[in-house]
């Protein structure tokens, strides 16, 4: 992730073109990003993009009350594919988190200045995504009311989950992600919501963002313990975010399937969350500085240092693919062999192939500069590695499960309009989320902006002199 | 309390208060800026502390809740293999570290910093609802065993300050 451009600013003094346009200052930044909550009102295009997202969600709700009422048969899992969509649905939206929780944390902690513009929404997106998520495992399995049984409490059973296997880690890591992100986040937007308080013109607006900022009035003090608090919160989540996704590939490396069990899967899941997660930030940012006007904040060179960490990461994953495939050619084991040759030729093969232009192939045009500045494809690629994530997981779970060890219990799988159906609704309930978020919250964080303004720094001849 | 439109203005200000033998001030920005903390001489080191042993705490529980449970409360054996069988208890042991640590540093942000509070006296000088946007504030609190309501008014006058005004304290 290495900028050549970006070499270590000397301290005090801002040693590259700041990620702002100029001619800014803490008023125009405040009130145009402010402007976009409390004065623009809903705007047609807003409310056309929620209604579709509301009627996707609308279809979930159809899909898990069908699921409930009728159970996960509906579904297209069977004996030997027994994950199927749900569990490729879990993985590919909680690796989507993870972009978010990389920005706003690691680059804080690398003091990397252009996390700014983009960590708010993208610690947004984060958390609808783990929610999306989350909707799956528990739908999976079978009797989703009886979910806190996954959760250690005193029961009159006087039984405990077990410790030693990795779907209860998955618990205790996804809901850990969850509520850390969730705090994260709402601690980075106290003191915007103070802002929106003192300029909020209704009396709900005042209301409800004096409610939520909890009489925040930027006390140097306060901000002392602020700044404390969020590097540290910023340094638990960073290893937090690499155990997340560590544990969810631990949930396959640690059976003996063939294409699961192997050691290369936790650094190659983590890449790829941060792959797809980055994917998704750029899916949602283009359009989003277009629609709202904020060119000046979240600039070119935002778009261009995301579509190198895209670019990065994806040479990763396509490092893990050349391992896999290395793995099951060096252990001389049979089923690892027939595991890669089944994914190269065999019934599945045109997801493997389309897994492989999507993920490896396509995010190649990122080298190139023009193609990075270029909105168009830069949009497009993100989404195509989106859908290449989404891959790359049915091929990981379905052709793996597909053809196990023995013949006799070999099986195919596909999904079945259910299975569909709640995809989609995932998208919609993420979607609708995250408009209520960029209508009703600011996505770009105010006083984080301020700082970028020229004028923020204190001048320290003017401070000397006296 | 004085107003001002820029940080170093601020900053300077607080540098002559000092001088001038005030300590109980305390100043608003819109956003942290380190050079005002350090010219109001402001060293808390508590929030760290107090993260750590929230953070051992939820260490040492998390590791003894999966050992008390799978050795001791509920022994299953799987295969013959050790019921103490640590390193698989780790990956608990660190979400639960790591849970326990966040959830005291948002409970010691807001603890030490005495919120929720919604009414605080500052909130009555009209021009206050700006240090959310983009002006500084200085506060000369009345506490302060110099606080005179005249002289003081006098001294910040002398600040070049945007204005003046008084808390009211009711």
């Amino acid at each position: 992730m290495s900028q050549p451009t970006q070499t270590k600013p000397h301290p005090g003094v801002i040693a590259r073109p700041p990620f702002i346009e100029p001619g800014h200052t803490f008023e125009t930044v405040t009130d145009q990003i402010g402007a976009i909550v409390l004065d623009q009102g809903v705007r047609r295009g807003w409310l056309l993009g929620f209604t579709i997202a509301f009627s996707l969600l609308m279809l979930l709700l159809v899909a898990l009350t069908n699921l409930v009422a009728t159970g996960i048969g509906i579904w297209g899992i069977n004996v030997p594919v027994a994950w199927g969509f749900d569990i490729i649905n879990f993985v590919w939206w909680i690796g989507i988190g993870h972009a978010g929780t990389l920005i706003s944390a690691i680059l804080l902690l690398l003091r990397q200045q252009w996390r700014t513009s983009i960590n708010r929404f993208a610690e947004a997106m984060t958390l609808f995504a783990v929610a999306c998520a989350g909707i799956f495992p528990v739908a999976h399995l079978g009797r989703p009311w009886l979910a806190y049984w996954l959760f250690p409490y005193p029961n009159t059973m006087a039984m405990w989950p077990n410790f030693r296997s990795p779907l209860v880690w998955d618990v205790f890591a996804v809901s850990t992600y969850a509520s850390v992100s969730f705090m994260f986040w709402f601690v980075g937007l106290i003191p915007d919501l103070a802002t929106l308080r003192d300029r909020s013109p209704s009396r709900v607006g005042r209301f409800v963002y004096g409610l939520l900022a909890m009489g925040w009035r930027g006390s140097a003090l306060h901000w002392h313990r602020y700044e404390t608090a969020y590097l540290l919160l910023a340094g638990l989540s960073t290893p937090l975010v690499v155990s997340v996704h560590t544990i969810v590939s631990f949930d396959f490396a640690v059976s003996l399937m063939p294409g699961w069990h192997a050691t290369i899967f936790p650094p190659y899941f983590v890449a790829g969350a941060i792959y797809a997660g980055f994917a998704m930030v750029l899916t949602l940012a283009i359009p989003l500085r277009w629609y709202y006007d904020l060119e000046d904040f979240i600039t070119m060179r935002h778009l261009d240092n995301m579509a190198r960490v895209m670019l990065a990461t994806g040479l990763v994953v396509a490092y893990g693919y050349m391992t896999e495939t290395f793995c099951a050619w060096y252990s001389a084991s049979t089923y690892e062999e027939f595991m890669i040759t089944n994914r190269f030729f065999g019934p599945y093969n045109k997801l493997y192939w389309s897994l492989i232009f999507c993920n490896v192939i396509a995010p190649q045009l990122m080298w190139f500069k023009k193609l990075r500045l270029n909105l168009g494809w830069l949009f497009v690629v993100s989404i195509i590695v989106s859908i290449g994530m989404w891959l790359e997981r049915y091929i990981i779970i379905v052709v793996s499960l597909h053809r196990d060890f023995l013949p006799s219990s070999w099986g195919m799988y596909t999904g079945t309009v259910w299975d569909w159906a709640t995809f989609l609704g995932t998208i919609g309930l993420f979607s609708s989320l995250l408009f209520l978020f960029i209508r009703f919250l600011p996505m770009i964080s105010i006083f984080e902006m301020r700082t970028m303004v020229p004028e923020a720094k204190v001048d320290e001849s003017a401070e000397a002199h006296h | 309390m004085a107003e001002f439109d820029n940080p170093t203005a601020l900053v300077v200000a607080i540098h002559k208060a000092r001088a001038a033998g005030y300590r109980a001030m305390d100043a608003y920005s819109p956003f942290p800026i380190e050079e005002v903390s350090e010219a109001l001489h402001i060293h808390d080191r508590l929030l760290p502390i107090l993260v750590f042993l929230g953070g051992l705490a939820g260490c040492i529980g998390g590791f003894a809740l999966a050992t008390w449970t799978s050795v001791v409360d509920y022994p299953i054996n799987v295969g013959g293999r050790p019921l103490f069988s640590w390193p698989s208890f780790l990956p608990v042991t660190f979400e639960t570290t790591v849970l326990a640590a966040a959830g005291t540093c948002v409970l010691a942000l807001l603890a030490l910093n005495g919120l929720p509070m919604p009414y605080h006296p500052v909130f009555n000088v009209p021009q206050f609802a700006l240090a959310t946007r983009e002006k500084f504030f200085l506060c000369i609190e009345a506490t302060d065993p110099r606080f005179d309501r005249e002289e003081t008014r006098r001294f910040l006058e002398t600040l070049e300050p945007l204005s003046v005004a008084e808390v009211e304290e009711d």
